[in-house]
């Protein structure tokens, strides 16, 4: 019963009449609570305007290149705080991210070549078709679980790129030459140069992303995903249509990645299929279990994680990078398995408590 | 067999149903009426089909036969996360709640079917949302209050003692304020103590908060003392049904305890 997992598996959970959590490779990722008492609130709350300040003054004291950094710094936690929806908050396992994000980015960069559509524009077209594409693959991957469906997503991160590179769609992505685009000015006479331009537009929607994540997971919707995660066929026996909303988590969840894919195609300014290896898939999932599986702000620092350590890891040994990122990570696993998120979640407790003695 | 039978229509009737898991039969034309306001209690030995029939009136088994009717109302088409709407509840004989979620979320997940939103509004916290919330967060409140659970509201659902879970998942089945409450052993692992509370407790659902109830229960001193009807199943079939009074003295049931004739 155990080994071969199908749709009937929910059947036979409650059957056994144990009826207890889901089964799979997402429940073997501990998931830290989000910090809630009181004090600890202010805390974070704290901590947050301070990381706001730093964000809005860091473009004046960086040079351009760091600025292109922390730009996609913060699009990776974008596209990782979709992943968290669909693996932190609906335990959902996604290996195949990677895919959104191309498909983000080819609309967007097809849209600028080939229509001569105005960038900004092509953010919500991303993210809409992103959100189909994603509801649509979630509609099969229902009956899947755990393995079977890192397995799936997997296909899917590798598949997609291929797409890409076919004759038939070669005259709208140029194929394995890619698609060059133009670096948008700062409109309305800002004074910003380019580069200080798209950090603020993507800081802008990173923000909104966030604000909306939050205001997702603690709302009705957010109960119901959660409830999925823990226990489907309780959460189906009070009423949760699980099947959609499974499959609505891979669609917001797709939409989230699709836009930060659009906003890196603008950021690189050139995109080609080999843009979007399996490696980018691996590298959300990365991002995602250093910040914290289930702990919203994570993603930022799993963006962190993503963009800076593989450089990081370059300067200290140029031939070996590949081997010293890995085993950066695994001693980021070995040190704080929880990721940033338990790890703060553990500090703040120790924390509370000792006020509460002391 | 007619004991408790009004001429009122049942508002919930189990009509022959059969359900076989390959070789078994789990239930074997199984067939009794609930009606409004009664407190039914079901029991019988260790696999006699209690459960698959709390999972068939939960939609989660299908019959290969019969018919189950809420109201009037076939429900066997319908499916498990339309029960809610229509009007049952249900507790699992193995606890099973939202481990990682707080007291207060399990039980607001109970209010799923009662309320409406979608994606888009949830996101940007639009302001019939929030009045909306305002309004669950009204009936989880006086849920916790009833139940006391406010010492542990905001607290996570997992390390919880066992018996305060029973009583949240309790709390969640009434959030969804259910017609009919189905109760799967709701005594297991509980204290003298306890039980005795409970069977308060589910009295009081019935008679402060109109809630008709369906209870499996191997406590026999709680089924006894609270059912106003009994029926006793042993391996899928109907043995027995009646006043506890009745039943207590059935020699079927009685050798169907002490491991009698079927085996
Ligand atoms: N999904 C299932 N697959 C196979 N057999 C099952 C399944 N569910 C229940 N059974 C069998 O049906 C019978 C009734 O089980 P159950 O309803 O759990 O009994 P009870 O709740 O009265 O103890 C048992 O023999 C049990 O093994
Ligand atoms: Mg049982």
């Amino acid at each position: 019963m155990s080994v071969n997992t199908t749709t009937t598996d929910a059947r036979q959970a409650a059957a056994s009449t144990t009826a207890t959590g889901p089964a799979g490779a997402v429940k073997a990722v501990s998931l830290p609570e989000p910090a809630a008492a009181s004090g600890n609130a202010k805390i974070m709350r704290t901590a947050g305007i301070a990381l706001l300040i730093m964000g809005l003054t860091a473009p004046f004291m960086a040079g351009n290149f760091l600025i292109f950094q922390l730009t996609m710094m913060l699009i990776y936690g974008i596209a990782i705080l979709g992943l968290n929806i669909l693996t932190g908050i609906n335990g959902q396992f996604s290996l195949g991210h990677g895919a959104f994000y191309a498909v983000g980015a080819y609309t967007a960069a097809i849209m600028m070549d080939q229509f001569g559509v105005g960038y900004l524009w092509t953010l919500p077209v991303a993210g809409i078709i992103c959100f189909i594409v994603g509801f649509l693959f979630g509609l099969p991957a229902l009956r899947l679980e755990g393995i079977y469906l890192a397995l799936a997503t997997f296909a899917l991160a590798v598949v997609t790129p291929q797409l890409f590179k076919l004759s038939p769609f070669e005259h709208w992505t140029s194929g394995v030459m890619g698609i060059v685009i133009s670096k948008p000015e700062a409109p309305l006479g800002l004074p910003l140069n380019p580069d200080q331009w798209l950090y603020f537009l993507t800081l802008a929607i990173g923000l909104v992303a966030y604000v909306c994540a939050r205001n997702l997971v603690g709302s009705r919707t957010g109960r119901a995903l959660m409830a999925i995660r823990d226990n489907p066929i309780a959460a189906g026996s009070m009423g949760v249509n699980t099947a959609l909303f499974k499959s609505l988590a891979f669609g917001v969840s797709a939409l989230y990645t699709g836009v930060a894919g659009a906003l890196g195609a603008i950021v690189v300014q050139y995109i080609s299929p080999d843009s979007f290896t399996f490696t980018l898939s691996v590298a959300l999932v990365v991002g995602l279990v250093v910040g914290g599986v289930g702990w919203l702000p994570g993603a930022l620092f799993g963006g962190a994680f993503i963009m800076f350590v593989p450089n990081i890891a370059e300067e200290l040994s140029k031939g070996l990078s590949g081997a010293v990122y890995g085993a950066i990570m695994i001693l980021m696993m070995y040190a704080i398995p929880t990721g940033l998120g338990g790890l703060l979640k553990a500090a703040l407790t120790a924390l509370s408590k000792r006020s509460k003695t002391g | 067999m007619q004991a408790n039978t009004a001429s009122a229509p049942p508002q919930l009737a189990v009509r022959d149903v059969v359900v076989r898991f390959g070789g078994i039969v789990a239930l074997d034309g199984i067939a009794f009426d609930l009606h409004k306001g009664e407190i039914l209690g079901l029991i019988g030995p260790n696999g006699a089909g209690k459960t698959t029939l709390f999972n068939c009136l939960s939609r989660l088994y299908t019959p290969a036969s019969g018919d189950i009717l809420y109201d009037g109302n076939s429900v066997l088409s319908r499916r498990p996360h339309d029960m809610p709407a229509i009007g049952i509840g249900r507790s699992f004989q193995n606890v099973a709640l939202f481990q990682r979620m707080t007291v207060r979320d399990n039980i607001r997940v109970g209010a799923h079917a009662a309320s409406r939103s979608d994606f888009f509004s949830d996101a940007l916290h639009l302001p019939w949302v929030r009045r909306q919330e305002a309004a669950v967060d009204a009936t989880v409140s006086e849920l916790i209050d009833y139940l006391g659970l406010g010492a542990v509201a905001d607290l996570p659902v997992e390390g919880l003692p066992f018996g305060t879970r029973k009583r949240v998942e309790i709390a969640r089945a009434l959030a969804i304020r259910p017609g009919v409450l189905l109760l799967d052993e709701p005594a297991g692992g509980l204290n003298h103590d306890e039980v005795g509370e409970l069977g308060r407790l589910i009295k009081s659902i019935r008679d402060d908060r109109g809630v008709t109830i369906l209870l499996v229960e191997h406590h026999m001193g709680l089924v006894m003392s609270i059912s106003d009807k009994v029926v006793v199943l042993s391996f899928g079939r109907k043995i027995a049904e009646g006043t506890p009074a009745e039943v207590q003295q059935n020699p079927d049931v009685i050798a169907a305890y002490l491991g009698g004739p079927a085996e």
